[in-house]
């Protein structure tokens, strides 16, 4: 079995349109969330998201490729650049790209390809659409312009598995690259579902706050959407060694589980296996694990779930973990959450500081963990998990180890 | 007000498959069996008989004064929204 190691980190998210810039988000001690002003707000009940901002799609791309780019194929191809570009890794014409798996996470693809011409064909009644509508609303797009755009032959896909759709991706990323099948993955998520109609879905369920998002909060009110993107380079440690890379952190282990139970709530039990399997595969003790990024919504069930989960697998080392919910800097960015946050917790890593739960006020009385509050703490983070619990009851954890 | 009871008793029961003329303002949420996503849902369904909008987040079910543990709660939200939005008496 072959050790798996990050060499390349790309993210285009809130706090940050780079890693660097993302990590000075995550130590700023101020939310990214924010009045909605990327699209028509009219008739929305919620105001407030993390978006990236200022982002000008033609600083990026010519616009014969952009005419085939939604936002979140945008925001995967300049991640993806970012990484790859730091992994020194050559693609096309050396013989890798063949050896290579491009593996995406997303929950629901080209959402404003898809907003804008349904408001087209239903709203508008246009008599006819885009030619590119479908090759650009595909959930499989991002993933296809990144093989495209470097050369990657060898397999690739996308997962999607709702929130945990990014960690899910990594994982299974991970294990090919773990056992030998691919020599080197280009993986992460992609997400950009800020449009009119997805909000006025997400309304409806009842579960958008309108202040901001304050995991495990008395007062928390909800979740916030994020979007953005985050993209890793994963090989092999003797290759990244062999050829001098600079190993940013060491994959370690996956652990996935279903509750085949609620569509919407979470069960401590599937989350808790989830965590489990993900220590046992990586043949760590839970008195290993100095940080857990949380799946941390800021909504009423998956806060206190998640805290009963931490309890059940890491018992009275509970206690002494850090455990923050960056979704309070960065928003929920759904299928790309877990690697937006695994981006957040490599930065923590490689800067010798933990990410903090941003709008904390009070904690929930259910809510007994360190959380972390409002400023970013310098501390050394040799291990961590970060955890991805969706709808659909899909619980996927990813561990990491400093470089 | 006694025919928007009844209505609003009619969606409950649907809802909760039950009988409606077991439901009565006494009766409690709980007692129907209705879990998290048959309240959103039920919700939605009062929002659409009525037309009106119930501000009623699942996470802070307290919020906008909105407190549903029995049937008549229920009624008396409704009854209150529908004088405030549609600015007639229910």
């Amino acid at each position: 079995m072959n050790r798996v190691v990050v060499t390349g980190l790309g993210v285009c998210a809130a706090p940050g349109k780079n890693a660097a810039d993302f990590a000075l988000g995550l130590t700023s001690n101020v939310s990214s969330i924010g009045p909605l002003t990327e699209i028509r707000t009219e008739g929305l009940t919620t105001l407030i998201a993390g978006q990236v901002k200022n982002f000008d799609p033609a600083a990026y791309f010519e616009s014969n490729q952009l005419a085939l780019l939604d936002r979140c194929a945008q925001f995967a191809l300049v991640a993806a650049r970012e990484a790859i570009a730091q992994s020194g890794l050559e693609f096309r014409n050396s013989g890798l790209g063949a050896r290579t798996a491009a593996i995406l996470g997303s929950g629901a693809g080209g959402q404003s390809t898809q907003d804008d011409n349904y408001y087209r064909v239903y709203g508008q009644h246009a008599k006819r659409l885009h030619p590119f509508t479908i090759p650009r609303l595909m959930i499989n797009a991002p993933c296809s312009h990144i093989t495209m755009e470097h050369g990657i032959t060898g397999t690739s896909f996308v997962i999607a598995s709702a929130c945990s759709s990014a960690n899910h991706a990594i994982g299974t990323a991970f294990q090919m690259v773990r056992a030998g099948i691919v020599d080197a993955a280009v993986t992460g998520g992609t997400e950009a579902v800020l449009t009119f109609g997805t909000i006025r879905g997400w309304e409806a369920l009842r579960v958008m706050a309108p202040d901001t998002c304050r995991p495990f909060s008395v007062d928390r009110r909800g979740m916030v959407l994020g979007e953005g993107a985050a993209i890793m380079v994963l090989e092999t440690r003797d290759a990244a060694m062999k050829r001098g890379a600079e190993i940013l952190a060491e994959i370690v282990g996956f652990g996935a589980t279903s509750d085949a139970g609620d569509i919407v709530n979470p069960a401590v039990e599937g989350c808790s296996g989830a965590i489990a399997a993900c220590l046992k595969d990586a043949g760590l003790n839970p008195t290993d694990v100095d940080y857990v990024n949380a799946h941390g919504t800021g909504t009423a069930a998956n806060d206190v779930t998640e805290t009963k989960a931490i309890h059940k697998v890491f018992g009275d080392h509970a206690m002494k973990l850090a455990v923050s919910s960056t979704k309070s800097i960065h928003g929920h960015a759904l299928g790309a959450a877990g690697a937006v946050e695994l981006a957040a917790t490599i930065q923590g890593m490689r800067g010798g500081f933990i990410p903090p739960t941003l709008n904390f006020t009070t904690a929930d009385p259910q809510c007994d963990l360190d959380y972390v509050p409002n400023e970013a703490r310098a501390k050394r983070i040799d291990v961590a998990i970060s955890n991805s619990f969706a709808f659909g009851g899909h619980n996927a954890v990813v561990a990491v180890r400093r470089a | 007000m006694t025919d928007i009871a009844g209505d609003i008793i009619e969606v409950v029961a649907k809802q909760a498959k039950a009988d409606p003329a077991a439901v009565t303002r006494e009766t409690k949420l709980a007692d129907l069996n209705l879990e998290s996503l048959d309240t959103i849902e039920m919700i939605f369904a009062l929002e659409e008989k009525f037309d009106i909008e119930i501000p009623y987040n699942a996470n802070d079910a307290g919020s906008a004064g909105i407190n549903f543990t029995t049937v008549g709660d229920v009624i008396d939200a409704v009854s209150k929204f529908m004088a405030e939005q549609k600015g007639k008496p229910a």
